[in-house]
């Protein structure tokens, strides 16, 4: 642990240069805080931050360019049939830095000395055995081209440590003698400690930005890489879903759309008319005694994982619904269905609709109610015709937002629709989602360079785009309607 | 004058008209479906529990087999050192040898045994990961060898599930792993005190088992999985999360660029989490090399998803204290950023402090980012750091529902309340600090 080491000796540095900092400071003053710009312990802060920050920055970019330096160096080394394309190139430097792996492990355990090792520069088909008796396992045979550029790797790798260990010393040091040199009483350390500060709190709120950028092009690469592999009419007309792993698949999104959009309906004619009646109820009629159990106890749903209700849905409603509805009536004998799926999700998703429509109806003025029970209307008609036409916009957006839940949602759909990628009306057939697929087509073995992987990513992308499209529109209603009464 | 009246027909104050009845009835007929909504969400609710309890409440309790087993020195020692190092050689496959006459002998000597009963049937009652129990207890303890102990060993999951009312002597007859005298045999054992159930600790501690064996499968790589990746990902949101509410509410000015901010970060709180597993796939596994399977990679996918309910709630939080102590702070002196840090933040830190730990509990139930980054593997050794392949509890729950044998979802549904077990605490947790310390302005 090289690394851990290097942070743990810049830190008691900077541990250090606090101390000194803070006794000169004090020292400079004659001992009289009245004298300093800055309360002792800020010049401390200042000398504590100029050694540890630079050090540390500057070992976590070598760190993160380190790999990309050497493997282009190496990949540079390699034979040219080896790096011809993208993908033997990628294949290339995985062996080289398993090798590579193999002999540092080897090495450290005591079970190859570094003597030895030289030796296998002229036998490189020896290696692998020796390598297995020590414990670590090679993938297929070496050849001397891998292992020597797996010998050239150890050694660019261990030159570019010593140097960053170096370096990041230098630096850290370097930190420390500027900061003691700058204390004077007349030096401003609590406005340089607190725009420090500052500049972490502003890196802290762009993580936000980070996030949906790395988001989107880490789908829109593979997705790029995917269209110049498959066309995209057919994904996206397609109506076949057959992924075949010789190649020669059939892609198309239809029936995979479809069954996402069902089962989200299903859920929704579920969760609307439940959750909005409960959202009535519970703002308009409920006592505070059943309002203060009923409204949390609601909202436990939507903080019970999802994998619980995949369960409940696999274990007890989707047997029931096959034994009691779908075999009876002659519509399917699966456990995994449409229904199952949706009715399952449609529970989950009630908290959503109750809760958000249960403040939007609170945020109708009271004076509207008035006016309407003052004309004579009872409280129901007061509700129909005056409440819920005020807060409609307000409710349709609590919908949207469900939507959106319902449609993303996949461990529910894993385990409750079914895997088959169908296109049909039936909803105690098994069909299959994006989400699903998604799933199915990244877990276990994957091969970055083939269709039937990268597709996933389409689809990833395709889910992105659907369920931020509904929720800023959601967001933006939902908005506008608060606005409209404050 | 009274021509006008004469017209209509009059009513009785004290008698409601038909239209006023009718009106009435549909005003209570409303108030009806709103209480029904209300009693089909609490009904869902207490039939989701009642159906995992109910099915996974007997994870919790197992069949044991109690014997005498002799542990013969000859074979599980042949070098006589006494040495663990030495009798490791010594494989499951010897000690199952061993654990067979043992049982056989037992059985035969108690008379427990039905007529005919093959030698295979009697050792077929216990479970294949019965060896490795009893050679991890040699090694443990070499004294042993020579002696006979008497010891507790675990039932095939059959047994068990004959015990739990999942097998019959019907079922038994058309299945491969078990037989109808095994059973008659195991009621015999159970009445002669060979056999009894007990709290089935193993189903905390014990890594997880293969297809084979669902009595010897357990979460205790899974739980400590779920506790590394919470660690990485209480390291990393928190101080992200605060910092970046902190910044947005009380340094930020109102521009394009903390809108940009402020929609993004209601965004993400609506991304679905299946997307962050593709992001942790393309990003930390694909680009950055991380190891699969690791609790950092994990962590880092479950910080990002965390980081913004983290805000939201923090963001509550700082808006609740009053503008009165910003005011007073800044008045005697105070910078902007002390105010900040040695007012406003202590003021805040119980609403933080919920917010948190409700969005961790989120994330300890988040399933679906994990298994695109690998959590989905085979582990059986327990993690020895943040780099190590490791499960996670809900990843646990799905894998085991794609096992064949019925009796994983028994354990399924086991792991789900052990899951529950832990978001209860965290929520009640979070309850206490905020009766406890929430403050009202």
């Amino acid at each position: 642990m090289p690394v851990l080491w290097i942070a743990l000796i810049v830190l008691a540095a900077a541990a250090i240069a606090y101390v000194l900092a803070r006794r000169s400071a004090l020292a400079s003053a004659q001992g009289d805080v009245r004298r300093m710009h800055s309360l002792p312990s800020y010049y401390g802060w200042h000398a504590f931050i100029m050694t540890a920050l630079p050090a540390l920055l500057l070992m976590l970019v070598w760190l993160i360019f380190q790999p990309l330096f050497i493997e282009n160096r190496i990949a540079a080394q390699l034979p040219a049939e080896a790096t011809a394309t993208a993908t033997a190139q990628q294949l290339a430097m995985r062996d080289v830095r398993s090798v590579a792996d193999g002999l540092q492990a080897a090495i450290s355990s005591g079970a190859i000395t570094p003597d030895e090792m030289e030796a296998f520069t002229n036998d490189p088909s020896t290696l692998r055995a020796r390598l297995g008796e020590a414990g670590v396992a090679l993938g297929g045979n070496v050849t001397p081209e891998t292992l020597e550029a797996a010998q050239n790797f150890r050694a660019l790798a261990s030159t570019m440590s010593l140097t960053m260990t170096v370096l990041v010393l230098g630096v850290a040091l370097a930190g420390a003698a500027i900061a003691l040199k700058q204390v004077r009483p007349d030096f401003w350390a609590r406005n340089a400690v607190e725009k420090t500060v500052m500049g972490f709190l502003i890196f802290a709120s762009a993580i936000a930005i980070f996030t949906t950028i790395s988001i989107v092009f880490s789908m829109v690469f593979e997705t790029m890489n995917f269209f110049s592999q498959y066309p995209w009419q057919s994904f996206f007309f397609g109506t076949t879903w057959s992924p075949v792993f010789h190649g020669n698949s059939q892609l198309g999104i239809i029936p995979l759309l479809w069954g996402t959009l069902y089962i989200s309906f299903i859920a929704l004619l579920v969760a609307v008319p439940i959750g909005l009646f409960a959202a009535i109820y519970l703002s308009e009629y409920a006592s505070n005694r059943v309002r203060s159990f009923a409204k949390p106890l609601i909202e436990v749903l939507a903080g019970i994982p999802t994998i619980v209700y995949g369960l409940f849905a696999l274990v007890t409603v989707g047997p029931l619904l096959r034994d009691y509805f779908a075999q009876p009536m002659g519509l399917g004998s699966s456990g995994t269905s449409v229904m199952t799926a949706g009715l399952v999700m449609g529970i989950m998703i009630i908290p959503f609709v109750s809760s958000l429509s249960d403040d939007i109806i609170n945020s109708v003025p009271q004076s509207l109610r008035d006016g309407s029970l003052g004309l004579g209307a009872t409280k129901s008609e007061t509700i129909r015709q005056v409440v819920l036409p005020a807060a409609l916009p307000g409710i349709v957006g609590a919908v949207l937002l469900a939507a959106s839940r319902a449609i993303g949602e996949t461990m529910i759909v894993v385990l409750g629709a079914g895997a088959a990628a169908r296109l049909g009306l039936n909803p105690f057939e098994a069909m299959t989602t994006i989400t699903v697929k998604i799933v199915s087509q990244l877990t276990g073995d994957t091969d970055f360079n083939s269709p039937e992987t990268l597709v996933a990513f389409a689809l990833g992308l395709t889910l992105f785009v659907i369920t931020l499209g509904l929720n800023i529109f959601a967001l933006y209603i939902v908005r506008k309607y608060r606005e409209q009464y404050e | 004058m009274s021509d006008i009246s004469s017209h209509r027909e009059r009513g009785s104050l004290l008698v409601a008209d038909a239209r006023t009845k009718r009106r009435n009835a549909a005003e209570a007929r409303f108030r009806a479906y709103g209480m029904i909504a209300i009693g089909v969400a609490m009904a869902a609710l207490v039939t989701l529990l009642v159906s995992i309890f109910g099915n996974g409440s007997s994870a919790f309790r197992q069949t044991f087999v109690t014997v005498p087993i002799a542990l013969p020195a000859e074979t599980l020692d042949p070098s006589g050192s006494r040495d663990p190092a030495e009798m490791a050689k010594v494989t499951t496959i010897g000690y199952g040898n061993v654990l067979k006459a043992g049982v056989v002998a037992a059985v035969r000597e108690a008379g427990v045994a039905p007529e005919g009963i093959a030698d295979n049937d009697i050792s077929g009652i216990l479970s294949q990961e019965a060896p490795a129990q009893l050679r991890s207890m040699v090694l443990a303890n070499p004294e042993l060898i020579g002696t006979t102990v008497e010891t507790r060993l675990l039932a095939h999951g059959r047994i068990d599930g004959f015990f739990k009312g999942r097998v019959t002597m019907q079922s038994a007859e058309r299945d491969s792993n078990v037989t109808p005298e095994r059973l008659q045999l195991a009621t015999a054992m159970r009445d002669a005190g060979m056999m009894s159930s007990g709290f089935n600790w193993g189903f905390v501690t014990m890594p997880d088992a293969s297809d084979q064996r669902p009595e010897a499968a357990g979460l205790g790589v899974a739980i400590l999985g779920s506790l590394y990746m919470m660690a990485v990902v209480l390291c990393l949101s928190v101080p992200i999360g605060v910092a970046a509410s902190i910044y947005l509410e009380e340094f930020a000015p109102k521009n394009r660029w903390t809108d940009v901010i402020e929609v993004n970060i209601s965004n993400l709180a609506a991304v679905p989490s299946i997307v962050f597993g593709i992001l942790g796939l393309a990003m930390f596994i694909n680009f950055a090399h991380l190891p699969q399977s690791a609790p950092i990679v994990g962590g880092l996918v479950l910080t990002l998803m965390t980081v913004p309910t983290i805000i939201i709630s923090t963001r509550a939080a700082l808006k609740a204290v009053p503008p009165s102590i910003r005011d007073a702070a800044l008045g005697i002196g105070a910078s902007r950023m002390q105010t900040v840090f040695h007012h406003v933040l202590p003021l805040a830190m119980p609403g933080i402090l919920t917010g948190t730990i409700i969005g961790l509990a989120q994330a300890l139930g988040e399933t679906a980012p994990l298994l695109l980054i690998g959590m989905v593997a085979f582990v059986r050794d327990y993690p020895g750091g943040l780099f190590d392949p490791s499960s996670a509890l809900p990843v646990q729950v799905y894998n085991w529902t794609q096992r064949s044998d019925p009796a994983f979802v028994e354990r399924a549904s086991g792991a789900i309340i052990v899951l529950l077990v832990f978001l209860i605490c965290m929520n009640a947790i979070a309850i206490i600090l905020r009766r406890r310390f929430e403050r009202r302005w």
